[in-house]
């Protein structure tokens, strides 16, 4: 566990970057916008914002297709940042780095590739209670596809996977295990390492939804062992509708295309298609090239301040905000897991998350309210729904100052 | 007025007491057994869910209307003030009232001609909760049209 630096502003670079993000200068109702919705979809700095208008200003052309110059600019751009991805996650190797539209279409492509052709009746998938509807929905759909069984391990009430459980459905019948790396609605990081220790022992393969872990922590899929991780660029700071599946080449050189097109193939013939090499063979069709470009401007930026002082940085910050909320008349934690990411779930009263989020945002205070794509949570805690703050780099002690009296007022309104 | 008073008053306006005291108390709230008519409203962006249940008598009025489900203040407040206005209706009255009630809250094309839904229009100003408001009066038009699936606000 790392320990939270002491300063007063927690004496660390990451509090300058706040000025990197132009979301963020402006008002909202009047009030200076307090984006604590991060963990919803971050915000993205000029750096990844100018490469993408770079890119389309001066490089657009279609990728790994033409002679000319503009087409050979932009696959040398694309290319690069499946580079640079692969660097953040250090992958043994570029092969392994296949570009999504985002976490869910790695999650799909895994459960209908790699575990559709496996799997049959009596074999079985298993999640935990604390997934999102992107890591519950794919494995359900393939699960009816082959006659295969969901199996779900549980939660204990502060919002932790129970590993004995866990371990004791870990059987040979599970084809794979899929779990988060942090749970988007109460914050838990799965000790992951653990875990997949567990899971070799067994020789189960392991898909890990990384969607939440990116933005907050050093990864290293080597280091983790797992067999595949799935992430989201729009998650840490970069465009939407991308994404990407990393995979172990052995794995993914073994599984048949998810899907047929152009740039997947290196020759075609009414008789039949010899399929493209790795990672090429799972990428069909024109990919999103700004958006990938962009999401490689954003792994720069996140190397250059170090993800290891992102994390220092947020764990202080969601300490105070924690803090500060316990101080707050009403206010009820959700998810208090020993092992958090900054995120954190909770309920005002009675009052209804939707009402608190109006009158929040009329406050120029924006947090997510509802089942947070993971009703299966809400219902093990017997809530409809709740209030979720959840902080990027770019936050600071300011913010959490402007959410507290905003939600004081919430509570005089309730009365 | 300031944009933090005018703000205020406008909050004020969306949770009016009459909105709060329904969403503490809802009126005719659980289950009517044997309903002649009934419908489920679902709002999936924040997951309220409401049923509406109706007994309409040969007469073609309604003699008894009760709702179950949860949500947020407004469309429990909103379900609670439908149950109240369209008790002893006939059907064609409740289906003008429901007419009124959505035209008004998503245009502000109607005037609603009753009292207490009137508490209802401060929610005009926020269009993201208008689905909230209406969420049981779609059920409401679901269960007298006697549609089987769910009514959705979407």
């Amino acid at each position: 566990m790392i320990q939270p630096q002491q300063s007063s502003d927690f004496g660390s670079a990451v509090a300058n970057c706040r000025k990197d993000f132009p979301a963020l200068r402006q008002t909202v109702n009047g009030h200076p916008l307090t984006y604590l919705d991060s963990a919803a979809s971050s915000q993205q700095p000029t750096v990844v914002i100018d490469a993408v208008a770079r890119y389309q200003c001066e490089d657009h052309s279609n990728v790994h297709r033409g002679v000319h110059t503009l087409s050979a600019r932009a696959t040398d751009a694309y290319e690069a940042a499946r580079d640079k991805l692969c660097g953040f996650i250090n992958a043994a190797s570029r092969s392994e780095i296949v570009l999504t539209s985002g976490t869910t279409e790695s999650v799909n492509l895994v459960a209908q590739s790699f575990c559709r052709p496996r799997m049959g009746p009596g074999d079985q998938v298993l999640i935990t209670h604390l997934e999102h509807h992107s890591n519950i929905v794919p494995w359900q759909i393939v699960c009816e596809q082959t006659g295969a069984e969901l199996v779900v391990a549980p939660i204990d009430d502060a919002g932790q996977v129970e590993l004995e459980p866990l371990f004791e459905l870990m059987t040979e019948r599970v084809m794979i295990l899929a779990i988060g790396h942090v749970s988007n609605a109460l914050g838990t990081i799965n000790p992951l390492r653990q875990i997949i220790d567990q899971a070799q022992r067994q020789d189960i393969p392991v898909l890990v939804d990384g969607a939440q872990g990116v933005p907050h922590l050093v990864i290293d899929v080597q280091e983790l062992g797992c067999d595949f991780y799935a992430f989201s660029g729009h998650k840490m700071f970069g465009p939407t509708g991308t994404g990407v599946l990393y995979g172990r080449e052995s794995l993914l050189d073994a599984m048949p295309p998810y899907q047929g097109g152009g740039d997947m193939i290196l020759e075609v013939s009414f008789d039949g298609t010899v399929f493209n090499d790795l990672p090429h063979k799972f990428e069909a069709g024109t990919p999103n090239i700004s958006g990938v470009i962009g999401h490689g401007a954003a792994v720069d930026y996140l190397q250059a301040i170090g993800m290891q002082s992102i994390h220092d940085y947020e764990m202080a910050l969601h300490a105070y905000m924690v803090s500060e909320l316990r101080k707050t008349d009403g206010i009820r934690l959700i998810g208090t897991a020993d092992n958090q990411a900054s995120v954190q779930s909770f309920m005002l009263n009675d009052i209804h998350p939707h009402d608190l989020g109006t009158i929040l945002d009329q406050q120029g205070v924006a947090i997510r309210t509802g089942h947070h794509c993971a009703m299966p949570v809400m219902e093990r805690f017997g809530l409809p729904g709740t209030a979720r703050a959840s902080l990027g780099l770019y936050n600071n002690r300011d913010d959490i100052d402007r959410l507290i009296p905003a939600l004081e007022k919430a509570r005089r309104i309730f009365g | 007025m300031t944009q933090a008073a005018m703000q205020d008053a406008e909050l004020q306006d969306l949770y009016r007491e009459l909105i709060l005291d329904h969403a503490r108390s809802p009126r005719n709230f659980g289950r009517l057994d044997n309903p002649t008519h009934a419908a489920e409203g679902i709002n999936p962006l924040c997951g309220d869910k409401l049923k509406l249940y109706l007994r309409v008598g040969a007469d073609k009025r309604v003699s008894e209307i009760c709702f179950e489900g949860s949500g947020c203040a407004i469309s429990v407040a909103s379900a609670s003030l439908l149950t109240e206005a369209i008790a002893n209706l006939s059907v064609t009255e409740a289906e003008a009232v429901f007419e009124a009630v959505t035209a008004r809250l998503t245009h502000g094309s109607a005037v609603i001609e009753n009292e207490k839904l009137n508490a209802l229009d401060g929610v005009r100003k926020y269009p993201l909760r208008v689905k909230c408001a209406t969420l049981a009066w779609h059920a409401l038009h679901a269960a007298l049209s006697n549609q089987a699936a769910p009514a959705k606000t979407e």
